[in-house]
């Protein structure tokens, strides 16, 4: 009597964990909220406030597919992962969706069996150091102590470099971006290197970022984007039309202050219609409400607002656009058409 | 009529015996219940497999022979085995492993001195060696070990000068400057003189051993003599010239082939000499006073758990104090010391894998942490961090269970 009571629930146990695999957007309708994966915390990208909100470019991107979902922007449980946890979270389920600074490589995609649905910042490697060091460039950092956070590709970007210029250094592995700036500002690091919109970011917290600087070498092409598992392709096209709607939103004029009104009645222009689900089916095809790219750019507001607000010239971040500008502007975001 | 010579008939085996007989039911219930085992370890690892499948991740060994393109701190490992980043992720695990044999190596054994002695000091009559004693057992035994670790490290980055201080600058005195010329610590590691071995080094090595050997052959003669006639000999000083002297001679006939490589500061940081990482010695200090904690209460049970008795007919011997704890107390309380002493190594052991959090580069950091995050290979890395902490384990519960038998109470 026990056993069968035993194998039954290890056979529910069997049929629920099969399940789980199957269609990702129903199971996060189901349960009311997006699980997604965040950085433990890093000015600017993804950190809580204050009051415990989360806050920063890549957390908005969790808010803008929480808002086309639920129409809520905050249904979303944010999970702090590290760079070593990220991918067994993702890869586990834990998370639906990691938008987490994470660079878009070969191996991951392929290997990892994840899907990267777009790249949301163009990054490269740099190297932070103190002014008083007197180093003008990362190939003066013959011998120099490196403070690196372990499990990133920047792990593997940094020991080529160093090995393709034939110079040494000394690793010393940390875990979290917070590790890595109390190690550096102990000075048990020479350098810091990471990626360079994270160093920036770093570096605008400190107490005097004027005794710091980046170094002009970007050693690695980071294209960092959100990723979704393998297996289902209905969930990777959800999340990667909803950031895509974002910065098509920035090259055709939708802000979060006129979305409503252009929302309101169809516009002269086809493709804001088809974006903002007053023409077309385009909602239903991703199984969502029509005005969900409406709801995703009211969230957090397009792409240029975004990153205005968490990363911007004007915040302590201070990042220009770069290579993030649009396509029209001599940058590389470059949505493919809504039609 | 004949008589007939009645046996028990013979009953036939029957099925409901299996159930209903005493002498069958035990064995039934133990046959079942291993099956049901069986299938259950055989239903969990298949669901793992078909999930895996699923998935599309097949368990696949061979990327332990691909490049693990990572760098590791220079330690122990790296020095055995010659690691640069373009060897494989099994190099990298080989590294890890000889750094964790280091860490557990040095961790057990201050521990168990700090245990042994502590562990004296707190059955101390002395008010305040006893309560200090008590002060420390209780502070490192309620206090995550993680913090401790963590706390040592910090205490090390934070308020130990950076390389840069010693710096000689003109017409200033430099913020720090070396003990002795020879030692430097740093935020960084720990600098100290190297040994460079020269040629002919090896015969002084030899040298070395076979008179340590020679010191070692003496001491049992002294205590044979002592005991077959109750004469004597001097035991100290004879030990230390028969140790010392050939080396030291043979050091001057060889033509000094041992000399000192100090450290110097060259660029960014010390070069030359040894540099023992902070990330070691603070995984290293921490792990040993919150196990020398642990210890310290089995060493007290030990010492409590042997009669009174015992010290006192040892005085009424006329034994002093500390040769009745030494050659009577302890070894009797060691038979009740051993068994929790060697789940304290294993412990230690284990607890080495908060390696992690000071990027110490254990077996959990390379092959469990940059290793499986690289190749993505989480099943077949922890599996087999898994194994080696497994033969770890039992390869000290063996030497201990050894020494155990060695020290049981032996009958004549």
């Amino acid at each position: 009597m026990k056993n069968s009571v035993l194998f039954g629930t290890l056979a529910m146990a069997g049929l629920s964990a099969a399940a789980a695999s199957a269609a990702t957007l129903d199971d996060v309708k189901a349960r009311g909220n997006l699980n997604c994966g965040v950085v433990t915390g890093l000015a600017g990208f993804g950190a809580p406030d204050a009051n415990g909100v989360w806050e920063g470019f890549d957390v908005d991107v969790c808010r803008a597919v929480a808002a086309a979902i639920f129409g809520d922007e905050n249904a979303v449980e944010f999970v702090p992962t590290t760079g070593e946890t990220r991918f067994t979270a993702l890869s586990s389920g834990e998370i639906d969706l990691l938008a987490r600074n994470t660079t878009w490589t070969f191996s991951r995609d392929v290997e990892l069996k994840f899907d990267f649905i777009g790249v949301n910042y163009y990054d490269g490697q740099g190297f932070l150091v103190p002014t008083a060091l007197g180093v003008t460039s990362a190939k003066d950092l013959d011998g120099a102590t490196v403070c690196i956070q372990t499990g990133t590709s920047t792990e593997l970007n940094l020991a080529d470099f160093f090995r393709a210029n034939n110079i040494t250094y000394q690793p010393v592995a940390v875990q979290t971006n917070a590790e890595g700036q109390q190690q550096y500002l102990a000075g048990a690091c020479d350098a810091y290197t990471t990626d360079a919109s994270g160093l920036a970011a770093t570096r605008a917290t400190f107490e005097a970022p004027d005794d710091h600087v980046l170094l002009p070498e970007i050693i690695s092409k980071e294209p960092l984007g959100p990723l979704v598992r393998h297996g289902d392709s209905d969930w990777a096209d959800l999340n990667r039309w909803v950031l895509n709607a974002l910065i098509a939103a920035e090259e055709l004029g939708i802000t979060s202050a006129n979305v409503a009104e252009m929302a309101a009645a169809p516009t002269n222009n086809p493709e804001v219609n088809r974006i903002l689900g007053t023409e077309g089916e385009y909602g239903a095809m991703l199984g969502l409400e029509p005005n969900w790219a409406v709801a995703a750019i009211s969230a957090g507001g397009n792409y240029g607002e975004i990153f205005e607000r968490n990363i911007g010239e004007n915040t302590p971040i201070g990042l220009a656009r770069g290579l993030n500008a649009q396509w029209t502007d001599g940058g590389l975001l470059y949505t493919p058409p809504f039609r | 009529m004949s008589s007939m010579t009645d046996s028990p008939p013979r009953e036939s085996f029957r099925l409901s015996q299996l159930i209903y007989d005493t002498r069958y039911r035990s064995l039934t219930i133990q046959v079942f219940t291993l099956v049901l085992v069986c299938i259950g370890i055989y239903w969990l690892g298949q669901n793992l497999l078909t999930n895996l499948a699923s998935l599309g991740l097949q368990p696949n060994f061979a990327f332990l022979n691909s490049r693990a393109g990572y760098d590791i701190t220079p330690s122990i490992g790296t020095w055995i085995t010659g690691y640069t980043s373009a060897a494989t992720h099994w190099d990298a695990a080989l590294v890890g492993v000889y750094n964790t044999l280091l860490v557990a190596f040095l961790g057990i054994i201050l521990a168990t001195v700090l245990g042994v002695i502590a562990g004296v000091l707190r059955l101390s009559r002395n008010w305040l060696v006893s309560r200090m004693m008590a002060v420390y057992v209780e502070g490192f035994r309620n206090v995550p070990l993680l913090l401790w670790i963590l706390l040592i490290y910090s205490i090390f980055s934070e308020a130990l000068p950076q390389p840069r201080d010693f710096r000689e600058v003109e017409g200033a005195v430099s913020a720090a400057s070396m003990t002795w010329g020879a030692f430097a610590a740093t935020n960084r590691g720990f600098y100290m003189p190297a040994p460079v071995w020269g040629p002919g080094s090896g015969v002084l090595v030899a040298v070395f051993v076979a008179s340590v050997v020679a010191a070692v052959l003496y001491r049992r003669y002294a205590r044979k003599v002592l005991f077959d006639t109750g004469r004597m000999l001097p035991m100290l000083w004879p030990m230390v010239v028969i140790a010392l002297l050939p080396v030291i001679a043979a050091y001057f006939v060889l033509g000094q082939p041992v000399s000192l490589s100090y450290p110097e500061l060259a660029g960014f940081n010390f070069s030359g000499g040894l540099r023992v990482d902070n990330a070691l010695l603070a995984l290293w200090l921490a792990l040993s006073l919150y196990t020398g904690a642990f210890i310290t209460e089995i060493v007290r049970a030990g010492i409590l758990s042997v009669s009174k008795g015992q010290t006192e007919a040892a005085s009424a011997l006329g034994m002093r104090p500390n040769r009745t704890m030494n050659l009577v107390i302890l070894p009797q309380a060691m038979r009740v010391i051993i068994p929790p002493l060697t789940s304290q190594y294993l412990n230690l052991t284990k607890n080495s894998s908060l390696a992690i959090a000071v990027g110490y580069a254990d077996v959990r950091a390379t092959l469990g942490g940059i290793s499986l995050n690289q190749t993505g290979r989480a099943l077949e890395c922890m599996l087999m961090l898994g194994l080696l902490y497994l033969a770890l384990s039992l390869a000290i519960s063996f030497v201990m269970n050894l020494f155990n038998a060695s020290m049981k109470l032996k009958e004549r």
